[in-house]
């Protein structure tokens, strides 16, 4: 019975990690990719130019930032890879989450922009040396993005444009 | 207050330099926000009360930096840096930084 309790429960722990887990990374995925379609109007640079030629109407300081962090599931595979070395895929796509959920909230701050520039991404680890029960570390990350949001004088006619 | 982080105003002229100017804050994450975020761990995602905790701090920090930069006459801050660290376990410094200037209306 005992043994039942000590390794059925962690184990099922894991499962459901894995389950709900999964499903909720695709959500986020299928929500990042859609909204990313309607923001990919606004050109991201990471240089500090901009077309001269074209009058400035308004210019702000834009930023979005996030915390992921990764399931149990994952948190498990992780610690499975570290035994071998190499490439930690299942951290990879925490990343990835994490700095393009920030880099659409800094574009979402402000959706009438034509250029953001000078894009910077500071990645924080939050909770380093906080330890959650059994001696287990929350592998949580903070992404941070900001830049500067232009908007040029919008022309009056759009005879002339294609 | 106009606010960037290149080192100017885009379609603006600066007229004046102020010299630097900085607004910090040490926050910690609180037991409850901690219970939660252990929670919504097990199954992964934003850790919504930590994302809150820091975009506040980093609202407060600017708010400082914009309060001194008012206090000298200026009206916009160029060059703004964002910067974190961790002062203590469980403590975060969000500090942010810039050059105050005035600039032509």
């Amino acid at each position: 019975m005992e043994l039942i309790i000590n390794i059925g429960l962690p184990v099922s722990l894991i499962f459901l990690a894995m389950v709900t887990g999964t499903l909720l990374e695709k959500r986020h995925f299928q929500d990042i990719r859609a909204r990313e379609a309607t923001l990919n109007r606004i050109p991201l640079l990471v240089g500090k130019d901009y077309p001269q030629d074209a009058r400035v109407a308004d210019a702000r300081l834009v930023q979005g930032s996030v915390v992921v962090s990764v399931d149990h599931f994952k948190r498990f595979l992780a610690g499975l890879e570290n035994i071998f070395g190499g490439e930690v895929r299942s951290y990879c796509s925490l990343m990835d989450r994490g700095r393009r959920e920030a880099l659409l909230r800094m574009k979402e701050q402000w959706t009438q922009a034509d250029l953001i520039v000078n894009v910077r991404i500071e990645t924080s680890s939050i909770s380093k040396g906080s330890k959650r029960g059994k001696g287990q570390t929350i592998g949580s990350t903070e992404v941070l993005a900001y830049g500067t949001a232009i908007r040029f004088v919008q022309p009056e006619t759009h005879e002339n444009r294609p | 207050m106009l606010l960037t982080n290149v080192e100017h105003i885009p379609g603006k002229q600066i007229s004046e330099h102020y010299g630097l100017v900085s607004g910090s804050t040490v926050r910690a994450k609180h037991v409850g926000r901690d219970f939660m975020a252990g929670l919504k761990n097990i199954v992964g995602g934003e850790l919504k009360g930590y994302t809150e905790l820091l975009t506040d701090a980093r609202q407060q920090a600017t708010a400082r930096m914009v309060e001194q930069a008012e206090a000298l006459g200026a009206n916009a801050v160029i060059n703004i840096r964002f910067s974190t660290s961790s002062v203590a376990q469980g403590a975060a410094e969000i500090y942010v930084y810039g050059s105050a200037v005035r600039v032509e209306a």
